[in-house]
Protein backbone atom coordinates (compact mmCIF):
# COMPACT_ATOMS: atom_id res chain seq x y z
CA UNK A 1 0.00 0.00 0.00
CA UNK A 2 0.98 3.85 -0.98
CA UNK A 3 1.37 5.94 1.69
CA UNK A 4 -0.25 9.49 1.42
CA UNK A 5 -3.29 10.28 -0.61
CA UNK A 6 -4.44 8.26 -4.08
CA UNK A 7 -4.87 11.40 -5.85
CA UNK A 8 -3.07 14.52 -5.32
CA UNK A 9 -3.62 17.36 -8.06
CA UNK A 10 -2.08 20.44 -7.07
CA UNK A 11 -2.35 23.75 -9.55
CA UNK A 12 -3.87 22.04 -12.37
CA UNK A 13 -3.99 23.43 -15.29
CA UNK A 14 -5.67 22.21 -18.63
CA UNK A 15 -5.22 23.50 -22.08
CA UNK A 16 -8.35 21.99 -24.62
CA UNK A 17 -8.19 23.60 -28.21
CA UNK A 18 -6.12 26.69 -27.24
CA UNK A 19 -8.53 27.36 -24.30
CA UNK A 20 -7.88 27.20 -20.55
CA UNK A 21 -10.53 24.86 -19.09
CA UNK A 22 -8.67 24.41 -15.58
CA UNK A 23 -7.51 27.09 -13.68
CA UNK A 24 -5.10 25.55 -10.87
CA UNK A 25 -7.04 22.80 -9.35
CA UNK A 26 -6.59 21.19 -5.85
CA UNK A 27 -7.51 18.11 -4.95
CA UNK A 28 -6.55 15.07 -3.12
CA UNK A 29 -8.48 11.65 -2.80
CA UNK A 30 -7.59 9.46 0.21
CA UNK A 31 -7.97 5.46 -0.01
CA UNK A 32 -11.07 4.52 1.74
CA UNK A 33 -12.47 7.56 0.25
CA UNK A 34 -15.63 8.55 -1.68
CA UNK A 35 -14.92 11.86 -3.28
CA UNK A 36 -17.81 13.58 -5.24
CA UNK A 37 -16.82 16.32 -8.42
CA UNK A 38 -19.93 18.08 -8.71
CA UNK A 39 -20.56 20.94 -10.99
CA UNK A 40 -22.63 22.00 -14.32
CA UNK A 41 -21.91 20.68 -17.26
CA UNK A 42 -18.84 22.43 -19.49
CA UNK A 43 -17.22 23.26 -15.80
CA UNK A 44 -14.34 21.05 -16.24
CA UNK A 45 -15.06 18.15 -14.69
CA UNK A 46 -14.57 15.16 -17.06
CA UNK A 47 -10.98 16.84 -18.21
CA UNK A 48 -9.97 16.60 -14.59
CA UNK A 49 -11.13 13.46 -14.65
CA UNK A 50 -8.81 12.67 -17.56
CA UNK A 51 -5.77 14.48 -16.30
CA UNK A 52 -6.09 11.81 -13.21
CA UNK A 53 -6.54 8.95 -15.46
CA UNK A 54 -3.59 10.04 -17.42
CA UNK A 55 -5.12 10.63 -20.99
CA UNK A 56 -5.07 14.37 -20.88
CA UNK A 57 -2.94 16.37 -23.17
CA UNK A 58 -1.51 19.59 -22.67
CA UNK A 59 -1.40 19.20 -18.55
CA UNK A 60 0.49 21.76 -16.06
CA UNK A 61 0.58 21.07 -12.67
CA UNK A 62 0.95 18.35 -10.41
CA UNK A 63 -0.95 15.07 -10.90
CA UNK A 64 0.23 12.29 -8.89
CA UNK A 65 -1.89 8.65 -8.38
CA UNK A 66 -1.02 6.09 -5.72
CA UNK A 67 2.59 8.28 -5.54
CA UNK A 68 3.92 7.99 -9.38
CA UNK A 69 2.95 10.69 -12.21
CA UNK A 70 -0.78 10.30 -13.66
CA UNK A 71 -0.61 7.68 -16.66
CA UNK A 72 2.68 5.97 -15.84
CA UNK A 73 3.16 2.36 -16.69
CA UNK A 74 3.06 1.06 -13.13
CA UNK A 75 -0.30 2.67 -12.16
CA UNK A 76 -2.27 1.87 -15.24
CA UNK A 77 -3.41 -1.27 -14.16
CA UNK A 78 -4.60 -0.08 -10.27
CA UNK A 79 -7.31 2.27 -12.16
CA UNK A 80 -10.89 1.73 -13.19
CA UNK A 81 -12.17 4.48 -15.06
CA UNK A 82 -15.59 5.18 -16.48
CA UNK A 83 -15.64 7.50 -19.41
CA UNK A 84 -19.27 9.58 -19.25
CA UNK A 85 -20.11 7.30 -22.68
CA UNK A 86 -20.35 3.73 -22.79
CA UNK A 87 -16.77 2.87 -24.10
CA UNK A 88 -17.05 -0.62 -25.44
CA UNK A 89 -17.86 -2.69 -28.26
CA UNK A 90 -21.37 -2.75 -29.11
CA UNK A 91 -20.51 -5.94 -31.61
CA UNK A 92 -19.81 -7.98 -28.50
CA UNK A 93 -21.43 -9.47 -25.66
CA UNK A 94 -21.23 -7.94 -22.03
CA UNK A 95 -18.74 -11.23 -21.19
CA UNK A 96 -17.14 -10.62 -23.94
CA UNK A 97 -16.32 -7.27 -23.91
CA UNK A 98 -15.65 -7.96 -20.01
CA UNK A 99 -13.34 -10.71 -20.73
CA UNK A 100 -11.21 -8.87 -22.97
CA UNK A 101 -10.58 -5.89 -20.37
CA UNK A 102 -10.08 -8.96 -17.71
CA UNK A 103 -7.19 -10.21 -19.98
CA UNK A 104 -5.53 -7.09 -20.09
CA UNK A 105 -5.45 -6.55 -16.30
CA UNK A 106 -4.68 -10.12 -16.06
CA UNK A 107 -7.52 -10.87 -13.91
CA UNK A 108 -9.55 -14.49 -14.60
CA UNK A 109 -13.25 -15.59 -15.22
CA UNK A 110 -14.58 -15.45 -11.44
CA UNK A 111 -13.70 -11.38 -11.34
CA UNK A 112 -15.51 -11.02 -14.69
CA UNK A 113 -18.89 -13.05 -13.19
CA UNK A 114 -18.35 -10.80 -10.24
CA UNK A 115 -18.38 -7.72 -11.79
CA UNK A 116 -21.20 -8.89 -13.66
CA UNK A 117 -23.19 -9.59 -10.37
CA UNK A 118 -21.88 -6.43 -9.36
CA UNK A 119 -23.75 -4.20 -12.13
CA UNK A 120 -26.75 -6.53 -12.07
CA UNK A 121 -26.25 -7.70 -14.90
CA UNK A 122 -25.25 -10.96 -14.51
CA UNK A 123 -29.01 -12.18 -16.20
CA UNK A 124 -28.33 -10.68 -19.69
CA UNK A 125 -24.12 -11.41 -19.68
CA UNK A 126 -24.55 -12.75 -23.05
CA UNK A 127 -27.02 -10.57 -25.05
CA UNK A 128 -24.84 -8.37 -27.68
CA UNK A 129 -23.96 -5.43 -26.23
CA UNK A 130 -25.88 -2.83 -29.04
CA UNK A 131 -28.99 -4.59 -28.37
CA UNK A 132 -29.08 -3.27 -24.82
CA UNK A 133 -30.71 -0.51 -23.15
CA UNK A 134 -28.47 2.69 -22.18
CA UNK A 135 -28.50 2.07 -19.09
CA UNK A 136 -27.29 -1.41 -19.52
CA UNK A 137 -24.86 -0.36 -21.80
CA UNK A 138 -23.73 1.99 -18.89
CA UNK A 139 -23.54 -0.68 -16.62
CA UNK A 140 -21.46 -2.75 -18.87
CA UNK A 141 -19.25 0.01 -18.64
CA UNK A 142 -18.99 0.10 -14.89
CA UNK A 143 -18.57 -3.30 -14.82
CA UNK A 144 -15.08 -2.95 -16.99
CA UNK A 145 -13.62 -0.57 -14.28
CA UNK A 146 -14.35 -3.10 -11.85
CA UNK A 147 -11.76 -5.60 -12.80
CA UNK A 148 -8.65 -6.01 -11.11
CA UNK A 149 -9.78 -4.85 -7.76
CA UNK A 150 -8.30 -0.97 -8.72
CA UNK A 151 -6.99 1.04 -5.88
CA UNK A 152 -8.27 3.99 -7.63
CA UNK A 153 -12.24 4.43 -9.64
CA UNK A 154 -12.70 7.24 -11.10
CA UNK A 155 -16.09 7.37 -12.20
CA UNK A 156 -17.50 9.95 -14.87
CA UNK A 157 -20.96 9.76 -14.17
CA UNK A 158 -21.55 6.74 -14.33
CA UNK A 159 -25.29 6.89 -13.15
CA UNK A 160 -26.40 9.11 -15.68
CA UNK A 161 -29.68 7.58 -17.10
CA UNK A 162 -30.23 4.46 -14.90
CA UNK A 163 -33.31 3.78 -12.86
CA UNK A 164 -33.50 4.82 -8.98
CA UNK A 165 -33.29 1.88 -7.97
CA UNK A 166 -30.27 0.93 -9.86
CA UNK A 167 -28.95 3.96 -8.53
CA UNK A 168 -29.45 3.64 -5.45
CA UNK A 169 -27.43 -0.12 -5.48
CA UNK A 170 -24.74 1.29 -7.66
CA UNK A 171 -24.07 4.48 -5.21
CA UNK A 172 -23.77 1.49 -2.04
CA UNK A 173 -21.44 -0.05 -4.31
CA UNK A 174 -19.45 2.62 -4.33
CA UNK A 175 -19.69 3.13 -1.00
CA UNK A 176 -18.40 -0.50 -0.40
CA UNK A 177 -15.97 0.08 -2.59
CA UNK A 178 -14.30 2.66 -0.42
CA UNK A 179 -14.91 0.86 2.62
CA UNK A 180 -12.78 -1.87 1.25
CA UNK A 181 -10.26 0.74 0.90
CA UNK A 182 -10.33 1.88 -2.60
CA UNK A 183 -10.46 5.55 -3.30
CA UNK A 184 -13.58 6.36 -5.74
CA UNK A 185 -13.87 9.78 -7.54
CA UNK A 186 -17.28 9.95 -8.91
CA UNK A 187 -18.47 13.28 -11.18
CA UNK A 188 -22.35 13.90 -11.05
CA UNK A 189 -24.41 16.76 -11.75
CA UNK A 190 -27.06 15.59 -9.99
CA UNK A 191 -27.06 16.98 -6.43
CA UNK A 192 -28.66 14.52 -4.43
CA UNK A 193 -26.06 11.76 -5.68
CA UNK A 194 -23.49 14.05 -3.85
CA UNK A 195 -24.87 13.96 -0.29
CA UNK A 196 -23.98 10.26 -0.45
CA UNK A 197 -20.22 11.45 -1.01
CA UNK A 198 -17.86 11.73 2.22
CA UNK A 199 -16.64 15.05 0.40
CA UNK A 200 -17.45 17.10 -2.36
CA UNK A 201 -15.19 19.41 -4.51
CA UNK A 202 -17.62 21.91 -6.30
CA UNK A 203 -16.17 22.34 -9.84
CA UNK A 204 -17.43 25.81 -11.39
CA UNK A 205 -15.62 27.38 -14.88
CA UNK A 206 -12.41 25.39 -14.33
CA UNK A 207 -12.00 26.56 -10.49
CA UNK A 208 -12.50 24.10 -7.31
CA UNK A 209 -15.37 26.84 -5.96
CA UNK A 210 -15.18 24.93 -2.52
CA UNK A 211 -14.27 21.58 -0.80
CA UNK A 212 -15.64 19.69 2.13
CA UNK A 213 -18.04 17.17 3.70
CA UNK A 214 -21.58 17.81 1.85
CA UNK A 215 -22.52 18.73 6.49
CA UNK A 216 -19.56 21.46 5.94
CA UNK A 217 -21.02 22.71 2.55
CA UNK A 218 -24.64 23.24 4.24
CA UNK A 219 -23.16 24.47 7.41
CA UNK A 220 -20.84 27.14 5.34
CA UNK A 221 -23.36 28.64 3.53
CA UNK A 222 -26.68 27.67 6.15
CA UNK A 223 -28.61 25.96 3.34
CA UNK A 224 -30.69 22.93 3.71
CA UNK A 225 -28.99 21.41 0.75
CA UNK A 226 -25.79 20.46 -1.35
CA UNK A 227 -27.87 22.16 -3.97
CA UNK A 228 -28.62 24.58 -2.29
CA UNK A 229 -25.34 24.86 -1.02
CA UNK A 230 -23.80 24.91 -3.63
CA UNK A 231 -26.22 27.64 -5.31
CA UNK A 232 -24.94 30.25 -2.56
CA UNK A 233 -21.48 29.31 -3.35
CA UNK A 234 -22.11 30.60 -7.13
CA UNK A 235 -23.66 33.49 -5.73
CA UNK A 236 -20.45 34.38 -3.33
CA UNK A 237 -18.04 34.06 -5.94
CA UNK A 238 -20.34 36.47 -8.39
CA UNK A 239 -20.33 39.01 -5.76
CA UNK B 1 4.44 -4.69 -25.05
CA UNK B 2 2.81 -7.82 -23.41
CA UNK B 3 1.98 -11.32 -25.13
CA UNK B 4 -1.58 -11.59 -23.11
CA UNK B 5 -2.49 -8.41 -24.41
CA UNK B 6 -1.32 -8.89 -28.04
CA UNK B 7 -3.17 -11.91 -27.91
CA UNK B 8 -6.31 -10.72 -25.62
CA UNK B 9 -6.42 -7.84 -28.85
CA UNK B 10 -6.42 -10.59 -31.39
CA UNK B 11 -8.90 -12.30 -30.57
CA UNK B 12 -11.14 -9.82 -29.47
CA UNK B 13 -11.01 -8.42 -32.92
CA UNK B 14 -11.75 -12.00 -34.42
CA UNK B 15 -14.49 -12.44 -31.69
CA UNK B 16 -16.00 -8.68 -32.65
CA UNK B 17 -15.43 -10.25 -36.44
CA UNK B 18 -17.57 -13.87 -35.79
CA UNK B 19 -20.29 -11.47 -34.46
CA UNK B 20 -20.51 -10.32 -38.32
CA UNK B 21 -21.54 -13.25 -41.04
CA UNK B 22 -21.89 -10.97 -43.80
CA UNK B 23 -18.74 -9.47 -43.46
CA UNK B 24 -16.57 -12.34 -42.67
CA UNK B 25 -18.14 -14.18 -46.13
CA UNK B 26 -17.27 -10.97 -48.16
CA UNK B 27 -13.88 -10.64 -47.17
CA UNK B 28 -13.82 -14.40 -48.02
CA UNK B 29 -15.45 -14.60 -50.97
CA UNK B 30 -15.31 -11.26 -52.75
CA UNK B 31 -11.75 -12.00 -53.85
CA UNK B 32 -12.62 -15.45 -55.45
CA UNK B 33 -15.53 -13.45 -56.80
CA UNK B 34 -13.34 -10.91 -59.33
CA UNK B 35 -11.28 -13.41 -60.12
CA UNK B 36 -13.93 -15.72 -61.18
CA UNK B 37 -15.56 -12.44 -63.05
CA UNK B 38 -12.10 -11.78 -64.92
CA UNK B 39 -11.61 -15.33 -65.97
CA UNK B 40 -15.33 -15.82 -67.50
CA UNK B 41 -15.05 -12.29 -69.02
CA UNK B 42 -12.15 -13.48 -70.67
CA UNK B 43 -13.33 -17.00 -71.36
CA UNK B 44 -14.05 -16.24 -75.04
CA UNK B 45 -10.71 -14.25 -76.05
CA UNK B 46 -7.18 -15.87 -76.34
CA UNK B 47 -4.70 -13.80 -74.88
CA UNK B 48 -4.28 -15.62 -71.51
CA UNK B 49 -6.07 -12.70 -69.37
CA UNK B 50 -6.03 -14.52 -66.52
CA UNK B 51 -2.33 -14.92 -66.24
CA UNK B 52 -1.57 -10.99 -66.93
CA UNK B 53 -4.20 -9.70 -64.59
CA UNK B 54 -4.80 -12.61 -61.85
CA UNK B 55 -1.60 -12.46 -60.19
CA UNK B 56 -2.26 -8.69 -59.20
CA UNK B 57 -6.07 -9.40 -58.32
CA UNK B 58 -4.27 -11.49 -55.77
CA UNK B 59 -1.90 -8.96 -54.87
CA UNK B 60 -4.83 -5.83 -54.21
CA UNK B 61 -8.01 -7.97 -52.97
CA UNK B 62 -5.98 -8.48 -49.95
CA UNK B 63 -4.74 -5.07 -49.67
CA UNK B 64 -8.04 -3.72 -50.19
CA UNK B 65 -9.96 -5.86 -47.96
CA UNK B 66 -7.76 -5.66 -44.54
CA UNK B 67 -7.17 -1.71 -45.59
CA UNK B 68 -11.33 -1.11 -45.19
CA UNK B 69 -11.75 -3.44 -41.95
CA UNK B 70 -9.03 -1.91 -39.94
CA UNK B 71 -9.49 1.76 -41.13
CA UNK B 72 -13.01 1.10 -40.15
CA UNK B 73 -12.75 -0.90 -36.89
CA UNK B 74 -10.08 1.54 -35.62
CA UNK B 75 -11.71 4.43 -36.21
CA UNK B 76 -14.39 3.07 -34.27
CA UNK B 77 -12.30 2.09 -31.16
CA UNK B 78 -11.00 5.90 -31.17
CA UNK B 79 -14.75 7.28 -31.91
CA UNK B 80 -15.87 4.86 -29.17
CA UNK B 81 -13.76 5.59 -26.57
CA UNK B 82 -12.40 2.10 -26.23
CA UNK B 83 -8.75 2.91 -27.87
CA UNK B 84 -8.62 5.62 -24.75
CA UNK B 85 -9.82 2.87 -22.61
CA UNK B 86 -7.18 0.40 -23.72
CA UNK B 87 -4.03 3.32 -23.27
CA UNK B 88 -5.66 3.71 -19.93
CA UNK B 89 -5.22 0.35 -18.82
CA UNK B 90 -1.82 -1.65 -19.23
CA UNK B 91 -2.36 -1.86 -22.45
CA UNK B 92 1.02 -1.22 -24.97
CA UNK B 93 0.53 0.84 -28.85
CA UNK B 94 2.48 -2.33 -29.85
CA UNK B 95 0.18 -4.85 -28.51
CA UNK B 96 -2.59 -2.97 -30.43
CA UNK B 97 -1.18 -2.77 -33.67
CA UNK B 98 0.85 -6.16 -33.66
CA UNK B 99 -2.91 -7.59 -32.00
CA UNK B 100 -4.89 -6.36 -34.72
CA UNK B 101 -2.44 -7.45 -37.91
CA UNK B 102 -2.39 -11.00 -35.97
CA UNK B 103 -6.00 -11.21 -36.35
CA UNK B 104 -5.75 -9.60 -39.59
CA UNK B 105 -3.17 -11.39 -41.32
CA UNK B 106 -4.83 -14.63 -39.84
CA UNK B 107 -8.10 -14.08 -41.75
CA UNK B 108 -6.01 -12.72 -45.17
CA UNK B 109 -4.11 -16.37 -44.87
CA UNK B 110 -8.06 -17.98 -45.51
CA UNK B 111 -8.94 -15.23 -47.83
CA UNK B 112 -5.61 -16.09 -50.28
CA UNK B 113 -5.47 -19.81 -49.91
CA UNK B 114 -9.10 -19.60 -51.35
CA UNK B 115 -8.51 -17.50 -54.09
CA UNK B 116 -5.27 -18.66 -54.90
CA UNK B 117 -6.23 -22.13 -55.06
CA UNK B 118 -9.40 -20.97 -57.11
CA UNK B 119 -7.36 -19.22 -59.43
CA UNK B 120 -4.83 -22.14 -59.75
CA UNK B 121 -6.01 -25.50 -59.63
CA UNK B 122 -9.35 -24.58 -60.97
CA UNK B 123 -9.05 -22.02 -63.55
CA UNK B 124 -5.62 -22.83 -64.37
CA UNK B 125 -3.61 -19.41 -63.92
CA UNK B 126 -0.07 -20.11 -64.47
CA UNK B 127 2.35 -19.85 -61.88
CA UNK B 128 5.89 -20.77 -62.29
CA UNK B 129 6.67 -20.48 -58.66
CA UNK B 130 6.47 -21.97 -55.97
CA UNK B 131 2.67 -21.77 -55.25
CA UNK B 132 3.20 -20.94 -51.13
CA UNK B 133 5.56 -18.24 -52.29
CA UNK B 134 2.23 -16.50 -53.94
CA UNK B 135 0.69 -16.76 -50.32
CA UNK B 136 3.01 -14.98 -48.89
CA UNK B 137 3.38 -11.88 -51.21
CA UNK B 138 -0.32 -12.14 -50.55
CA UNK B 139 -0.01 -11.99 -46.49
CA UNK B 140 2.52 -8.88 -47.18
CA UNK B 141 -0.01 -7.01 -49.10
CA UNK B 142 -2.38 -7.92 -46.30
CA UNK B 143 0.03 -6.54 -44.09
CA UNK B 144 0.39 -3.23 -45.70
CA UNK B 145 -3.47 -2.89 -46.24
CA UNK B 146 -3.91 -3.41 -42.45
CA UNK B 147 -0.71 -0.68 -41.55
CA UNK B 148 -2.41 1.92 -43.86
CA UNK B 149 -5.72 1.49 -42.74
CA UNK B 150 -4.29 2.25 -39.10
CA UNK B 151 -2.70 5.38 -40.02
CA UNK B 152 -5.47 6.55 -42.12
CA UNK B 153 -8.47 5.34 -38.96
CA UNK B 154 -6.20 8.94 -37.83
CA UNK B 155 -7.05 11.41 -39.98
CA UNK B 156 -10.67 9.99 -40.79
CA UNK B 157 -13.25 11.80 -39.00
CA UNK B 158 -16.03 9.29 -39.66
CA UNK B 159 -16.58 5.79 -40.92
CA UNK B 160 -17.54 7.39 -44.25
CA UNK B 161 -14.34 8.81 -44.73
CA UNK B 162 -12.51 6.19 -44.04
CA UNK B 163 -13.89 4.27 -46.48
CA UNK B 164 -13.82 7.01 -49.22
CA UNK B 165 -9.90 6.84 -48.49
CA UNK B 166 -10.28 3.08 -49.79
CA UNK B 167 -10.35 3.97 -53.93
CA UNK B 168 -8.03 7.30 -53.29
CA UNK B 169 -5.14 4.92 -52.40
CA UNK B 170 -6.26 1.79 -54.65
CA UNK B 171 -7.19 3.30 -57.61
CA UNK B 172 -4.09 5.51 -58.75
CA UNK B 173 -1.42 3.11 -57.19
CA UNK B 174 -3.77 -0.05 -59.79
CA UNK B 175 -3.18 2.46 -62.75
CA UNK B 176 0.69 2.99 -61.84
CA UNK B 177 1.58 0.01 -61.09
CA UNK B 178 2.65 -0.87 -64.30
CA UNK B 179 -0.54 -3.78 -64.59
CA UNK B 180 -2.21 -1.67 -67.54
CA UNK B 181 1.01 -0.58 -69.13
CA UNK B 182 4.76 -1.57 -68.40
CA UNK B 183 5.86 1.41 -66.30
CA UNK B 184 9.27 1.92 -68.45
CA UNK B 185 6.51 2.88 -71.34
CA UNK B 186 4.34 5.55 -69.07
CA UNK B 187 5.98 9.27 -69.13
CA UNK B 188 8.69 9.60 -67.30
CA UNK B 189 6.86 11.31 -64.15
CA UNK B 190 4.28 8.61 -63.81
CA UNK B 191 7.13 6.14 -63.66
CA UNK B 192 8.85 7.70 -60.71
CA UNK B 193 5.91 8.37 -59.08
CA UNK B 194 5.32 4.66 -59.29
CA UNK B 195 8.55 3.63 -57.98
CA UNK B 196 7.19 5.25 -54.22
CA UNK B 197 4.26 3.08 -54.29
CA UNK B 198 4.14 0.64 -52.28
CA UNK B 199 1.71 -1.94 -54.61
CA UNK B 200 3.93 -1.51 -57.68
CA UNK B 201 6.30 -3.82 -55.67
CA UNK B 202 3.39 -6.39 -54.56
CA UNK B 203 2.34 -6.61 -57.85
CA UNK B 204 5.59 -7.33 -59.07
CA UNK B 205 6.81 -9.76 -56.66
CA UNK B 206 3.19 -11.57 -57.49
CA UNK B 207 4.14 -11.07 -60.99
CA UNK B 208 7.93 -12.38 -60.07
CA UNK B 209 6.52 -15.58 -58.33
CA UNK B 210 4.51 -16.53 -61.17
CA UNK B 211 7.13 -15.84 -64.23
CA UNK B 212 9.35 -18.21 -62.02
CA UNK B 213 10.69 -21.71 -63.82
CA UNK B 214 11.20 -24.91 -62.15
CA UNK B 215 9.42 -24.02 -58.42
CA UNK B 216 11.71 -20.67 -57.83
CA UNK B 217 11.02 -17.50 -58.07
CA UNK B 218 12.09 -15.12 -60.53
CA UNK B 219 15.18 -12.82 -59.83
CA UNK B 220 14.28 -9.57 -57.49
CA UNK B 221 11.00 -11.01 -56.45
CA UNK B 222 12.40 -11.35 -52.63
CA UNK B 223 13.82 -7.97 -53.00
CA UNK B 224 10.40 -6.48 -54.36
CA UNK B 225 8.68 -8.73 -50.79
CA UNK B 226 11.13 -6.89 -48.78
CA UNK B 227 10.33 -3.34 -49.91
CA UNK B 228 6.40 -4.02 -49.32
CA UNK B 229 7.09 -5.36 -45.73
CA UNK B 230 9.75 -2.86 -45.39
CA UNK B 231 7.18 -0.15 -46.51
CA UNK B 232 4.22 -1.88 -44.09
CA UNK B 233 6.71 -1.46 -41.40
CA UNK B 234 7.47 2.43 -41.61
CA UNK B 235 3.88 2.86 -41.50
CA UNK B 236 2.91 0.84 -38.72
CA UNK B 237 5.29 2.97 -37.05
CA UNK B 238 4.11 5.95 -38.04
CA UNK B 239 0.48 4.86 -37.42
CA UNK B 240 1.74 3.91 -33.60
CA UNK B 241 2.50 7.73 -33.27
CA UNK B 242 -1.16 8.08 -34.06
CA UNK B 243 -2.21 6.29 -31.00
CA UNK B 244 -1.46 8.70 -28.35
CA UNK B 245 -1.73 8.07 -24.32
CA UNK B 246 -3.14 11.60 -23.94
CA UNK B 247 -5.07 13.34 -26.24
CA UNK B 248 -6.95 16.91 -26.10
Amino acid sequence: MTSGPVVQVADLSVIRGGVEVLHGVDLTVEGGELVGIVGPSGGGKSTLMRAIVGVQANVAGTVRVLGEEAGSPSVRGRIGYVTQSPSIYDDLTARQNLQFFAAIQGVGRRQVEAALTTVDLAGAADQVVGAMSGGQQSRVSLATALLGDPSLLVLDEPTVGLDPVLRRSLWSTFRDLAAAGAAVLVSTHVMDEAERCDRIALLREGRVLATGSPAQLRERTGADTVEAAFLALIDEAAA
Amino acid sequence: MTPRITLAVARRVLHQLRGDPRTVALMLLLPCVVILLLWWVFSEVPGGMLDRFGPAIIAFMPFTVMFIVTSVTMLRERTAGTLERMLAMPTGRGDILVGYALALVAICLVQATLVIALAVWVLGMEVGGPIWALLVVALADSFLGTALGLAVSAFARTEFQAVQFMPALVFPQLLLCGLFLPRDQMPRAAEVISDFLPLTYAVEAMQGVQAGVDGAVADGTWTHLLVVVAIAVVVLALGTLTLSRRTD
